[in-house]
């Protein structure tokens, strides 16, 4: 018998047990699976550059892409604002899925209401879903905003949520100046990038757009679809606190997204005021910290007269030192002493270990501006970023990434994948390999698959904890990202010479 | 199924009175149908069945309300997440945009041996991730394309399913009849599955029309090779999570059964066209499979009958129901196992009793673990105080009667609002529930355990799944951390008392 009441075997130990094996083995007789010889034929097989070719030869299917839908882009930039609750027009099943997405990543409540939209409303729209819903809502969870976007079955339909929004206030739903801004989210456009800027500028707009533009010397600060949020807003909120800068933070998911245990529930925390955001209006300028996320909300600042700019998910040295000095020229405030030490300490760390790192051939995946920003640092370590896929890139993408590429010696041999999927960069990874894969939690299967070890720098990451809580932007986010990237590298070395008397005259005590 | 105890009825009702007065009238109204308390099970005429309570007052499988925050899901996720997607030789059509496909990506843990991307694809995330282009001009061209290169790129898939998301019935494409031609070009099991996410009021209609989907697209369309013995039997509604369904098995075979099909975690789809020919289909989740089986019932003569594989109680007893439709070899096949692990089972309770007797517990799930769990858990001295379906119909409230007593706190499609308050006011030693419930639960300062996953653990069906059952309750309750939610500062009076 394989189990016991003192030494409790999880399923790992449990089913490897010669009962389970012997059992499993008797399934497999009954199963008509193919046989082994051929499974491992076509296993081979799938590492060739002829598998690869018929691979990106796909026009139709898409196989593990490294993409969500709007609507997530949607409820996550919503969230970032103060006791805001998302309204998600359409079927339900979707915002239960959103909430299971952004609940298993940052290990997090995620309160998102839908209006549960079923057949009758299929066919006579969807107005008395969201005429009930509101009010439910208002009711019962007391937000001091509802942000609605939509879900595809909503947009196939063609619900007009201006008119719907209007309609329900006009039924008392919600009081007239109660704050409802929405966002048509489709999900068969764009990606959760695309739902980011979509909401913001619904946001943006619903306070702004009757509202009367004096200038400030304050600047607008807008993070993008990111999951190391938690992290990352709270160090740039330090950086920025050190350089004296007057700031709003568009979307600011940090508190929401990061609520302590001591007996309470919070459903909202957080976030950027309402207040705060409409006096965002008066801005000089409005800096995206990440382009794909922001393009039509940063033509809108524009179009106000705001001074606009963006960059890619500032990683790194250069990065960070382009963030910085925008901001000191978009606010006039020098850099200040202390963020030059801290510049100086990341140098300090990358320079000790550099020998480890130069040389290093990477695969990076994940959303366009995080894979640009991953790849730039990659090359100031001395990496090369050989494949470089975003699955919701486009052609401007890659060609911003041979840009990218061009300008190190270290990205010669690299290019940029748009639109290819996590089945794709297994065949790129087959065929040729690189020593680290940098993406998500799906990227295992490609570590299982491949060999190819994986680090976790890319939303979603479910099988990992509490990385989000460590900022990987800025000088110290940088520290971070390289320590990361170097226990997987001594790490794996480890591994591969633990074999006693055999491998491990390379297992050093100090490298 | 000794454990003696009553929960306080008044103060539930009292409690429910008090909860739905946050909602607007018309929400109340029907709000408050789905909210109950179970009444005594004296007067059903049912108490020798075993009858503890009668929770038939409840409404259930209704239309969830827009804006109260429903855990529910959809067909789709009643489909592809639950009956089909197990299924692990063959390749699931995530058909529409990306979304779906992605969330509910490797969400299930459904166990299964092979090798993923070769001649298994369970944990895999295929969509025919459509464009605008595809909503304004149908997207059955594409289809057919996904169809033609799941072939060239996956040769050892042994067919496809459809799995339809929102768009695909509200644009009338037409995927039986790409479904006829594809199955006609190559040969292979092509099945259409209308599981549109607005169909139905939850996962429940999903789990239906897969059901259907397996009897209109699988049952005799192929020749089915089989010897077939006297002992065959079905596994009908185990998903494998974290390998439940293997713990299942090792004691069905140890009984003297042979188990010819698990439906569906680890399942192929030969073992899907296999099961009509086995004698018995024993069914697990009855809420996603029943259909299923009573069309084998009435089609091929096949019997079912539900069992019980959480907890000794249930189990011993389970097995000796089963056993009895079968002859004397598996009758003495039963007692032999029953008695094999009785030591384990007195070693666990030894154990564990202790720590957990007189906890309460709060469940809020779906399919059958809202009520299946509860000898489990009273096994270990625990006691149920509230219970409820996330997309449970009449039938599953009428056998929730057979398990909890009376005065248990029972709740339908339960709100966010309406958990949160009933958990804030019963303040339970454990809340199992889903993902979304975790973490506001716990950081109530309450423990939980995630009842669909089983938080990561498991398995829990079986003998050697109670072991990790017990211990995972275990350590949810007394781990340490719930000690210090309150700094020791804000604590000068209570240490004065």
């Amino acid at each position: 018998m394989p189990q016991s009441a003192e030494d409790v075997l999880d399923h790992a130990p449990l089913f490897r047990q010669p009962e389970y094996v012997e059992m499993l083995a008797r399934k497999r007789e009954g199963e008509n699976m193919p046989p082994m010889e051929e499974a491992k034929k076509i296993g081979e097989w799938t590492n060739t550059w002829d598998y690869r070719e018929k691979n990106f030869a796909r026009e139709a299917l898409s196989v593990n892409p490294a993409k969500a839908c709007q609507p997530l882009g949607a409820v996550f930039v919503a969230a970032g604002f103060e006791r805001t609750l998302s309204f998600v027009h359409g079927s339900q099943g979707c915002v239960a899925y959103y909430r299971s997405h952004l609940s298993r990543h940052f290990k997090e409540p995620s309160s998102i209401v839908s209006s549960s939209m079923t057949e009758d409303a299929a066919v006579f729209g969807g107005l008395n879903n969201m005429v009930d819903g509101l009010q439910n809502t208002y009711a019962l969870y007391e937000p001091a905003m509802i942000a609605v976007s939509t879900t595809c079955m909503a947009e196939v339909i063609g619900d007009d949520l201006q008119a719907f929004i209007t309609t329900a206030k006009s039924k008392g739903s919600v009081p007239e100046d109660y704050d409802v801004p929405y966002a048509h989210t489709p999900a068969f456009v764009g990606s959760h990038t695309t739902g980011y800027d979509n909401m913001l500028k619904g946001i943006l707009e619903h306070f702004w757009k009757k509202a009367e533009r004096t200038e400030n010397a304050r600047i607008n600060l807008i993070p993008g679809f990111d999951g190391f949020a938690v992290g990352n807003n709270r160090e740039l909120k330090r950086m920025l606190g050190l350089m004296g800068v007057d700031y709003t933070m568009l979307s600011d998911v940090s508190d929401q997204f990061d609520t302590p245990s001591d007996g309470t529930f919070r459903m909202y925390s957080g976030g950027t005021t309402i207040a705060d955001t409409k006096a965002a209006l008066n801005a000089k300028a409005t800096l995206s910290l990440q382009e794909y996320c922001t393009s039509k909300t940063l033509n809108y600042c524009g179009s106000l007269g705001q001074k606009t700019d963006s960059l890619h998910y500032p990683m790194g040295v250069g990065a960070t030192d382009e963030l910085l000095m925008k901001i000191s020229q978009l606010t006039g405030k020098p850099i200040p002493d202390e963020l030059k030490l801290e510049r100086g300490r990341l140098l300090d760390a990358m320079a000790d270990s550099q020998g480890w790192l130069h040389g290093k051939q990477y695969a990076i995946y994940g959303d366009p501006d995080f894979v640009y920003g991953m790849a730039r640092f990659v090359m100031e370590t001395g990496g090369e970023p050989r494949h470089c896929l975003a699955t919701n890139g486009t052609a401007a993408w890659e060609e911003q990434m041979q840009k990218l590429f061009d300008s190190s010696p270290f990205g010669k041999e690299c290019k940029a994948w748009a639109g290819r999927d996590l089945w794709h960069m297994r065949s790129l990874l087959a065929t040729e390999p690189v020593h680290l894969l940098i993406g998500n939690s799906y990227g295992k299967y490609l570590e299982r698959d491949i060999g190819t070890p994986l680090v976790r720098l890319m939303f979603p990451i479910f099988d990992r904890h509490h990385h989000h809580r460590f900022p990987t932007m800025g000088y110290q986010g940088a520290i971070r990202v390289l320590v990361t990237l170097l226990d997987k590298i001594f790490d794996k070395l480890d591994d591969s010479t633990i074999v006693p008397g055999v491998t491990d005259y390379s297992y050093d005590i100090t490298r | 199924m000794t454990a003696s105890y009553t929960n306080n009825s008044d103060a539930h009702a009292a409690l429910i009175k008090q909860v739905l007065e946050a909602y607007p009238d018309k929400t109340k109204k029907r709000r408050q149908k789905h909210l109950g308390v179970a009444a005594s099970g004296e007067g059903t005429g049912e108490e020798e069945a075993g009858v503890t309570s009668d929770c038939g007052s409840v409404k259930s499988n209704i239309k969830s309300i827009p804006g109260v925050m429903t855990v529910r899901g959809c067909a789709y996720a009643g489909s592809k997440g639950v009956v089909w997607g197990p299924v692990k030789d063959m390749v699931h059509i995530s058909h529409g945009p990306v979304g779906c496909g992605q969330y509910s990506w490797s969400q299930r843990r459904n166990y299964y041996i092979g090798r993923t991307g070769i001649d298994t694809f369970v944990t895999m995330q295929f969509t025919s991730d459509f464009q605008e282009k595809d909503i304004v001009f149908g997207g059955d061209k594409k289809l057919e394309k996904v169809i033609d290169e799941i072939n060239e790129i996956f040769p050892l898939a042994k067919g496809i399913t459809i799995q339809s998301e929102c768009p695909i019935g509200l644009i009338g494409d037409d995927i039986e009849a790409v479904s006829k031609k594809k199955n006609k070009e190559s040969g292979k099991t092509i099945v259409p599955v209308r599981c549109e996410g607005f169909r139905g009021v939850s996962q429940s209609l999903g789990h239906h029309i897969a059901n259907d989907s397996i009897r209109d697209w699988v049952f005799d369309k192929r020749p089915v090779e089989h010897d077939a013995t006297q002992y065959d039997v079905n596994v009908i509604g185990d998903y494998n999570i974290g390998g439940d369904a293997w713990s299942s098995r090792i004691l069905l075979e140890e009984m003297g059964l042979r188990v010819v099909g698990n439906w569906s975690g680890d399942a192929t789809l030969t073992e899907i066209e296999r099961a009509p020919k086995a004698k018995l289909n024993l069914i697990h989740c009855y809420r996603s499979m029943n259909y299923i089986c009573r069309h084998m019932e009435e089609k091929y003569g096949v019997p079912w009958i539900e069992y019980n594989f959480f907890g000794p109680s249930q189990i011993a007893d389970s097995m000796r129901r089963i056993a009895a439709l079968f002859d004397d070899k598996i009758k003495e096949g039963a007692e032999r196992v029953i008695a094999k692990y009785q030591p384990l089972v007195d070693a666990i309770i030894a154990r564990y009793r202790p720590r957990l007797e007189k906890k309460t517990v709060m469940l809020y799930v779906g399919g059958l673990r809202p009520r299946h769990v509860v000898t489990a858990y009273e096994d270990l001295g625990m006691e149920i105080i509230g219970t409820g379906y996330e997309f449970g119909h009449g039938d599953d409230y009428q056998r929730t009667g057979h398990y909890v007593k009376e005065g248990t706190l029972i709740y339908d499609d339960v709100t966010a609002y309406e958990l949160d308050k009933f958990i804030e006011n019963l303040r339970p030693d454990l809340v199992g529930s889903g993902i979304k419930e975790k973490y506001p639960v716990q950081k109530m300062g309450i423990p939980f355990r995630q009842m669909h996953s089983w938080d990561y653990s498991g398995p829990y069906h079986g003998y050697d799944g109670f072991a990790i059952f017990a211990r995972d309750m275990d350590l949810a309750i007394n781990n340490p951390v719930w000690s210090f939610f309150k700094a020791p500062w804000d604590n000068v009076e209570d240490s004065a008392e």
